[in-house]
């Protein structure tokens, strides 16, 4: 006897444990196996490219960290440089390296969080993110002294940062940066071999160079893939080009290469910071400007390499004091074009891992 | 650093091989006949010194008489970048041709711009809305959308 099959339509979402947010997954199955997908998103739509076209350049700030809210400090960066770069205002030196340790922290705890979830979603139940958290929460403790904030920090200001750093920070500071290599040493000992980890995510979900750039992917999902594109070094912003670091890059374009090339650039981070705190100046945090202002009338285009890929900000300005428009270039959004590709012919359990292996944050793709 | 190309070498170029398809050029901006969009899209991305492989984002702009959609386009092997601009005169019934061909990370960067700003991409494969539900009426990002 031949038993009659038929491909049935899943739901995963917009609820559940694995979306990372609400984020809906239409998945077509035969079986276990995933023969056709469709993201469903706008589940957080809260408009608020529409909401800033009638505020400010400076009130538009918060707003920006709650786009991709784990790591709001890179969202800020990425519009102030593009106001800056519409208005033509300078930072003073101090200011522009208090920005990169804190997009740097920014990238280490975004990635912490991106990495701890992906092994979550690996089966790696709580043991692994409970680690990382451990490191976040110090550097959650960084960011409370300089902003009074642990999520939403608001700490960047046009011209510079809202205010200099507290005597006990650089100390602190030194103190954690010293002990995270080690504490990187110690995710990799439990996880870098084991063999079921490779087994789940080695060859699973598989982006190729060209497609990944083809779909303009960014951040570790394109290095992933074996491009080495980092806009810290392809075009450089604020005080970037003093510092050495390295570009992780994968060869497979598989899960695996893009854990771990997350995990290589947390490496590459401490060795920012380090950087960073030697060479930071005293002087001044911010180049004092009105809080309300009038860019000249033109456009402009600021971007950063923020943990999940390029975050850019495209503003227009008619002259007066608010953005004629205001366009988010969100990184997670445009890194879900590939999801299909991905997804197809892997079963259900391997879709969870391809999904959480490209960490998107849901208030960034839905904005 | 990436080299911002100048938007009139590129026009002369262009207004050779594909002759009125430049309306203006502007520092590191080409502003091309929606018409000739496909072709001068197409020219840009194959072009050996040219080679624009990565399209980094696709947004509009509601200008009250136009929409100007804003194409930024950037080489990852020669690391330079350059922008592209169509506009769409009027307010209802627009359409515009699709590049999802050339480069698919338009694929929902072109739905965003219908979704909020009407403007319909022809020859993409999925043209539907991707953040507001279906049944929704208007273009949130319109500045008449209030």
């Amino acid at each position: 006897m031949v038993l009659k099959a038929e491909p049935f339509v899943v739901n995963l979402g917009p609820v559940h444990p694995s979306t990372h947010g609400v984020f809906r997954l239409r998945a077509t199955l035969d079986g276990e196996v995933v023969v056709n997908i469709e993201p469903v998103i706008g589940y957080l739509h809260r408009g608020i490219e529409k909401l800033a076209e009638g505020r400010t350049y400076t009130q538009n700030i918060p707003f920006t960290d709650r786009l991709d809210y784990l790591a709001s400090m890179s969202n800020n960066l990425a519009y102030c440089l593009a106001v800056e770069k519409l208005a033509g205002i300078t930072v003073p030196e101090r200011g522009d390296y208090l920005r990169v340790i804190m997009a740097e922290l920014q990238r280490l705890a975004s990635h912490l969080i991106a990495v701890g979830a992906f092994l979550n979603d690996c089966g790696a139940f709580m043991t692994p993110i409970l680690y990382m958290l451990r490191e976040r929460e110090k550097i959650l403790d960084h960011f409370e002294m300089v902003s009074g904030q642990r999520l939403t920090y608001a700490y960047m200001r046009i011209g510079g940062v809202s205010q200099d750093i507290p005597e006990e920070f650089l100390p602190a500071l030194g103190k954690f940066v010293a002990g995270m290599p080690g504490y990187i040493d110690e995710y990799d000992g439990l996880i870098k071999e084991n063999e079921i980890f490779l087994a789940r995510t080695k060859g699973v979900g598989i982006l190729p160079k060209d497609l990944a750039i083809n779909i303009s992917a960014s951040g570790p999902v394109l290095r992933a893939s074996g491009v080495k594109w980092d806009i810290r070094k392809a075009d450089p912003y604020s005080v970037y080009d003093r510092f050495e670091f390295d570009i992780p890059t994968g060869t497979a374009g598989d899960c695996y290469d893009r854990y771990r090339v997350r995990v290589e650039e947390m490496r590459q981070s401490v060795r920012i910071l380090q950087q960073a705190m030697a060479q930071i100046p005293k002087g001044k945090v911010r180049t004092e400007i009105p809080l309300t202002f009038r860019p000249p009338v033109g456009e402009a285009y600021g971007h950063v390499e923020a943990p999940k890929g390029e975050l850019g900000f495209y503003l227009v300005s008619d002259g007066s004091i608010a953005p004629y428009r205001f366009h988010c270039r969100a990184p997670s959004l445009i890194n879900l074009t590939a999801l299909r590709d991905m997804m197809i012919g892997w079963k259900v359990a391997d879709a969870i891992i391809i999904f959480g292996s490209i960490d998107i944050c849901m208030g960034e793709v839905d904005r | 650093m990436t080299v911002a190309l100048s938007g009139k070498e590129i026009a002369a170029r262009l207004a050779k091989q594909f002759p009125g398809s430049i309306i203006e050029a502007t520092g590191n901006t080409i502003l091309v006949k929606a018409d000739s969009l496909p072709e001068v899209a197409a020219f840009l991305k194959n072009a050996p010194d040219l080679s624009f492989d990565y399209l980094v984002s696709l947004t509009a702009v509601d200008y009250w008489d136009y929409f100007e959609v804003v194409y930024r386009l950037t080489s990852i092997p020669r690391n330079h970048s350059l922008v592209l601009k169509v506009r769409c005169q009027g307010r209802a019934n627009l359409h515009l041709p699709s590049v999802t061909g050339l480069w698919r990370g338009a694929d929902f960067q072109e739905r965003e711009v219908y979704d909020l700003f009407g403007i319909a991409f022809d020859g993409h494969p999925n043209m539907k809305r991707i953040f507001m539900w279906e049944g929704f009426q208007g273009h949130p990002l319109r500045r008449d959308y209030l």
